[in-house]
């Protein structure tokens, strides 16, 4: 398996490197075609983790970074789902590092200056990996909105950054999770980068009533799909043999 | 069952929180330790390999995250105790040079010694895939190499006095070759 390559990517699928309405884009966006190349081992190969590689508290952002007996402010939530490729398979063993605002909408970062207040009990970082049927699963509590500088006034909607890694590094991930009903989805030009409505859906977190832990913490769910194998080498290969 | 792949995001100005944690000025707390900042470069060649980012108006780029991942000096792609393969690094956020401490990899196959490096940060929607080559090297038999045509050169480190340097070209003149991979 390691040796069948990837499928090709759906470029049109993903946002297009310049973005008119998304500023930052605009001097950093290549302007030549990337250039199709054949995958090597270089790209079918990849770093592995595991769990010996994380903390024990790596995934609850609502105590990782708080002092002892208290916990972070704003609505608990599970983040949790399955980690697939796109042929549906699910993809055990695999590391999710994710960030996020506090409930205030502030990043704890040297560059972020915005008025609402740091959370003493609340970093904004996790990870988690992948069980054997795909899963993972984190605590945290619930981002808030906040504005950024792009020529106009612009709000993220909540959300939190992932970072996902695969088998092969042509599969590497990073994107952003969105909460189901936030008004801000349909006005963020980060967001509306990406082509069509059908690919934005697939960024939005489902409330999960059925993972809600009564009287604690309520769920929501956000699964994540990878490139798959290409089948169709992988079927000449099997009649070549 | 046939999906499709989860739609890239930009990585966005606060990307070191979850990926480089100290220089977000993150402390440790409850988290376990940052991953890829030391690559283990132990048994063979060690190179700082120091890249540094620019945008299409020849700022450099300070908010960015680098990932690398190559071959070990043997041309394997084999992490062990003794080196990593793997390696991340922030831009620094005021020179935007991202440093890394690794051994310089070995031809693998048909293909030259290089260094795979993945690009992500604000205005970046969908992750920069591109190569490192070396000029020490014979790269005239490297596939990958060759695909880049006249434009290869962008792929071409700097041997510098402890090892090497390279520079990237996000947009522009001598725009950097980025992969489709």
């Amino acid at each position: 398996m390691t040796d069948t390559p990837f499928k090709p990517r759906d470029l049109s699928w993903h946002p297009p490197a310049l973005s008119e309405r998304y500023r930052s884009t605009h001097l950093r966006a290549p302007r030549q075609p990337l250039l199709h190349m054949p995958q090597t081992e270089t790209e079918l190969t990849g770093p592995t983790f595991g769990q010996n590689d994380l903390g024990p508290l790596d995934d609850d952002l609502i105590t990782n970074y708080a002092a002892p007996g208290e916990t972070a402010q704003g609505p608990r939530i599970i983040i949790h789902g399955t980690l697939r490729d796109e042929d549906g398979r699910p993809v055990p063993g695999k590391l999710i590092e994710v960030w996020q605002a506090n409930a205030g909408g502030r990043y704890r970062h040297v560059n972020d200056g915005y008025l609402a207040p740091l959370d003493a009990n609340f970093g904004g970082c996790g990870r988690c990996m992948t069980d054997d049927e795909g899963h993972y699963s984190f605590r945290t509590i619930l981002p808030g909105p906040y504005p950024w500088p792009n020529g106009g006034n612009d709000w993220r909607p909540a959300h939190i950054h992932f970072s996902v890694f695969g088998d092969g590094f042509a599969q590497r991930l990073i994107t952003q999770m969105y909460f189901e009903g936030d008004p801000h989805i349909a006005l963020c030009p980060i967001v509306q980068s990406i082509p069509s409505d059908d690919a934005i859906d697939r960024l939005v977190a489902r409330l999960d009533m059925e993972r809600t832990i009564p009287m604690d913490i309520r769920a929501y769910r956000f699964d994540i799909v990878l490139r798959g194998r290409d089948a169709t080498i992988f079927e000449n290969q099997m009649e070549g043999t | 069952m046939a999906l499709k792949e989860s739609p890239s995001q930009t990585a966005g100005p606060y990307v070191h929180i979850g990926c480089a944690p100290k220089a977000a000025g993150l402390e440790p707390r409850g988290m376990g330790e940052p991953l890829g900042e030391n690559m283990v470069p132990v048994g063979g060649e060690r190179v700082t390999l120091d890249i540094k980012v620019f945008d299409g108006e020849g700022a450099p780029v300070k908010d960015a995250l680098i990932e690398i991942w190559q071959a070990g000096p043997d041309g394997r792609y084999a992490p062990s105790s003794r080196f990593q393969n793997w390696g991340r690094q922030p831009s620094d956020l005021s020179t935007g040079v991202a440093q890394f401490k690794t051994l310089k990899p070995g031809a693998s196959g048909d293909q030259a010694p290089h260094i795979l490096v993945w690009i992500v940060a604000r205005g970046i929607n969908l992750g920069l895939t591109t190569r490192i080559y070396f000029p020490d090297e014979d790269n005239s038999t490297d596939p990958v190499f060759a695909l880049a045509g006249e434009r290869a050169e962008t792929l071409l480190a700097i041997q510098t006095d402890t090892g090497y340097a390279h520079t990237i070209r996000l947009q522009g003149e001598n725009e950097t070759v980025f992969f489709d991979v």
